[in-house]
């Protein structure tokens, strides 16, 4: 008999606010957080909007209060300022009762990078700046974030494109079931760096204006930064300590697409098998999923390959369907664990997030996302897709408990 | 949990590619780091392929080749990889190619193979295999966190046949930025670092193993447990966290036949070298580094030397630190740390 897995905690930062709180706000009144660059320092400051938070590593420092080491990156700021807002939220002390299990699963896209790419050629040249060399890993954020936590068992570290932080709650989920943890704070952290801005720029899918996920006018995808952590439990340690419970993880699934580096299959057959692997696993009919927050970037290929497997599977009744990243831009390795955050709020509170930039159909489709903010309906099961570079697909779900 | 190796496919510093076994001759590390003696790659990836490739994308997508003919497999039900640096060559080149050009003039192939799961999904999309894709990331540990999720898998259903591999590269660019930050120095205790540093030779290396839970002819050795621990306080946290976690197997130290160390040399460092003397007395000792250098996945390495060790029943003499018993060899634990941040034990077992 496996462990039921729930949720008692979560946190985030994005370009949308930081914390649950500023992010509700944001979204309730349909304000996107994404707009030029003003702190990246990069020639395409006016060519891409991106989902940047407006906040200096400085600033960031300050919020990110006690234990914050001198030589830290933006990324790992990002990360120490979400998980502890999912660490208090869920009502756990650092470093208390040492009985429990604990231990960190994060992600990353391209950890360190945003010192590296400022600072590469002066560690190759000038050996200046070489306290920030073992700040690039990936695993550097995990390792702050476990020490600010106080968590000084369990850790790793994911990174599988922009699936990445989806498969870190994934992994935490089944490190819970199999007894190895009995809590398990997961998700991921990336900052906005010119490696990645450029990245996508040679790949040619990123629009230079707003982005419309699921139009059929669409041109490509907004970046974004952020972080987003959500605290797993054994269900038994919140109901014996009358801690609140906002879900449970009631299926996951990774699949891959095994097509191409950086594009999907035609008819979406990764993503199909992440979304009815997830299902399978839940137990549930299609028609009990009451909303997809997709992963959508608004890139021609996705929206159309994510699509077709939603209607393999749905058709004829599709759920209410949504990007969420016309509101914080694309976050890559934070993107799973921000929109799982969406996901267990959208159970909590009955939530639909609006598709922002809707501007009609996609011919191949015979759906349109949802576009109307909703609060108060009766949401008992979402799902939330992520796919990544490699054809990396996960689906998660997240249910009333 | 358990998982059955009936395949492997090894790139490293020594000849461990084209024969199974130990190599006749091994060869000494070339100082301060040293690459793999790669294989003829063309015998396994078109010509029109390798050349896109960079180094360690094509020695990982080789290796896992190789494993999965050795294990007379098509199409594995997982594939999961470890790497604590990923491409580093191509993570450089776009890297500086972004920061000499101002932004300018790029080309996308190596920021798309920059992507840590690059040699994990170039493998999936080469065998058509839509099955789970994972790559874990976390410094020196990156292969045990593979590990731990083969197992957890094969737990849950102990038919797949699961492609778990490790692999790391090494660069002149980042051996030299890495090692001006000191980043190989040996372990010393806070405070007390010399001024001349003793440092670890370097290396890289691929190494995949085709596992399952199910025992089939063919299978020579197993894993049977992997734990992690972080910055331990002493000597007696190492201690009990190695008993503890042979406890957990239902064993203890005195059934193992070997505990192979992540000591870069002969020397040891601090911390290997006051275990030693306050735990492992009475245990056979041995290590591997002086074989395939240091690099984050070197235990994936480990791991292949302690197979080969339980298939063949001897210990090579050339791995052996302190011999202090003589029985055909049941259980080898594989202990590794990186400068004592991250600890791992590795376990496996005859079959």
């Amino acid at each position: 008999m496996y462990r039921r897995v729930v949720i008692t905690g979560i946190g985030i930062i994005s370009s949308i606010g930081n914390g649950i709180s500023e992010s509700l706000k944001s979204i309730r009144s349909l304000k996107s957080g994404i707009g030029p660059l003003t702190i990246l320092n990069t020639i395409h400051k006016h060519s891409f909007p991106c989902g940047e938070i407006k906040l200096t590593d400085e600033e960031l420092v300050v919020i990110a209060g006690k234990g914050v080491p001198d030589v830290v990156t933006r990324t790992t700021l990002l990360g120490i300022i979400a998980a502890k807002e999912a660490f208090n939220d869920a009502g756990i002390g650092p470093g208390e009762k040492p009985s429990v299990k604990t231990g960190i699963v994060s992600a990353t896209t391209v950890g360190g990078m945003d010192k590296t790419e400022q600072y590469y050629f002066d560690f190759l040249n000038s050996g200046r700046y070489l306290e920030y060399v073992h700040t690039h890993d990936c695993c550097d954020n995990t390792q702050t974030i476990a020490e600010c936590l106080g968590i000084n068992d369990f850790m790793t570290t994911i990174s599988t494109a922009c699936s990445s932080s989806a498969n870190a709650i994934m992994f935490g989920a089944r490190l819970i079931r199999h007894g190895i943890a009995d809590r398990i704070i997961a998700g991921g952290t990336d900052a906005l760096s010119k490696f990645t801005l450029n990245g996508f720029n040679t790949l040619k899918i990123l629009d230079e204006k707003l982005c419309r996920p699921f139009s059929n006018d669409r041109l490509g995808l907004n970046l974004g930064e952020g972080a987003g952590f959500i605290v797993l439990e054994a269900d038994e340690l919140p109901l014996k300590e009358n801690r609140k419970i906002y879900c449970e993880i009631t299926g996951y699934a990774n699949a891959n697409d095994a097509y191409h580096q950086t594009a999907s299959s035609p008819d979406g057959y990764g993503p199909y098998l992440a979304m009815k692997n997830a299902l399978d696993m839940s137990g549930f009919k299609p028609g009990q999923i009451d909303y997809i927050n997709a992963h959508g970037t608004g890139t021609d290929n996705n929206d159309l390959t994510e699509g077709l497997a939603i209607e393999k599977i749905f058709s004829p009744r599709i759920p209410k369907v949504s990007s969420t990243k016309a509101f914080t831009g694309h976050t890559l390795g934070a993107a799973g664990a921000i929109e799982a955050v969406f996901s267990i709020l959208a159970v909590k509170h009955g939530l639909i997030i609006p598709n922002l930039n809707y501007s009609g159909r996609i011919n191949e489709l015979s759906f349109e996302p949802a576009t109307e903010f909703n609060e108060g309906l009766d949401i008992r099961s979402v799902l939330s897709n992520s796919f990544g570079f490699g054809g990396n697909d996960s689906s998660l779900i997240f249910s009333k408990y | 949990m358990e998982a059955y190796i009936s395949g492997s496919g090894i790139i490293s510093a020594q000849e461990t590619f084209e024969k199974s076994g130990f190599p006749e001759n091994i060869r000494p590390l070339n100082a301060p780091f040293t690459y793999c003696a790669e294989p003829n790659y063309k015998d396994f990836i078109q010509p029109i392929q390798l050349r896109r490739m960079g180094r360690i994308l094509r020695m990982g997508v080789t290796a896992a080749a190789k494993c999965l003919k050795d294990a007379g497999i098509g199409i594995p039900d997982a594939i999961i990889t470890g790497t604590g640096l990923g491409l580093v060559q191509d993570t450089e080149k776009f890297l500086s190619s972004v920061i000499e050009n101002d932004e300018k003039f790029l080309n996308p192939t190596s920021f798309i193979q920059s992507t840590h799961n690059t040699v994990g999904a170039h493998i999936a999309v080469m065998l058509r295999c839509n099955s789970y894709n994972c790559t874990y990331v976390h410094g020196n540990i990156s292969f045990e966190s593979a590990l731990l999720d083969s197992l957890m898998l094969i737990a849950d259903n102990p038919e797949l046949k699961v492609l778990l591999g490790g692999h790391d590269e090494m660069t002149e660019h980042y051996f030299k930025i890495s090692d001006s930050a000191g980043l190989w120095n040996k372990y010393y205790p806070d405070g007390r670092m010399p001024e001349n540093p003793e440092r670890a030779i370097v290396g890289e290396g691929a190494a995949f193993f085709l596992v399952s839970g199910k025992y089939k002819p063919g299978a020579y050795a197993k894993f049977s447990g992997v734990s992690t621990f972080y910055k331990p306080e002493n000597t007696h946290a190492i201690a009990e966290k190695i008993s503890g976690f042979l406890g957990e197997q239902g064993l203890a130290l005195d059934d193992m036949d070997l505990i192979l160390t992540g000591q870069n040399d002969h020397a040891g460092d601090y911390i290997y070298n006051s275990v030693k003397t306050s735990v492992f007395n009475d245990c056979n000792l041995g290590y591997y580094k002086h074989w395939c250098g240091e690099y984050h996945t070197s235990t994936a390495f480990a791991a292949w030397v302690a197979a080969q060790i339980l298939r063949n029943k001897e210990i090579p003499r050339d791995l052996i630190l302190q011999k202090k018993r003589d029985k055909s060899p049941k259980n080898v634990l594989i202990w590794n740390h990186f400068r004592n941040i991250s600890h791992s034990l590795i376990l496996l077992s005859e079959c």
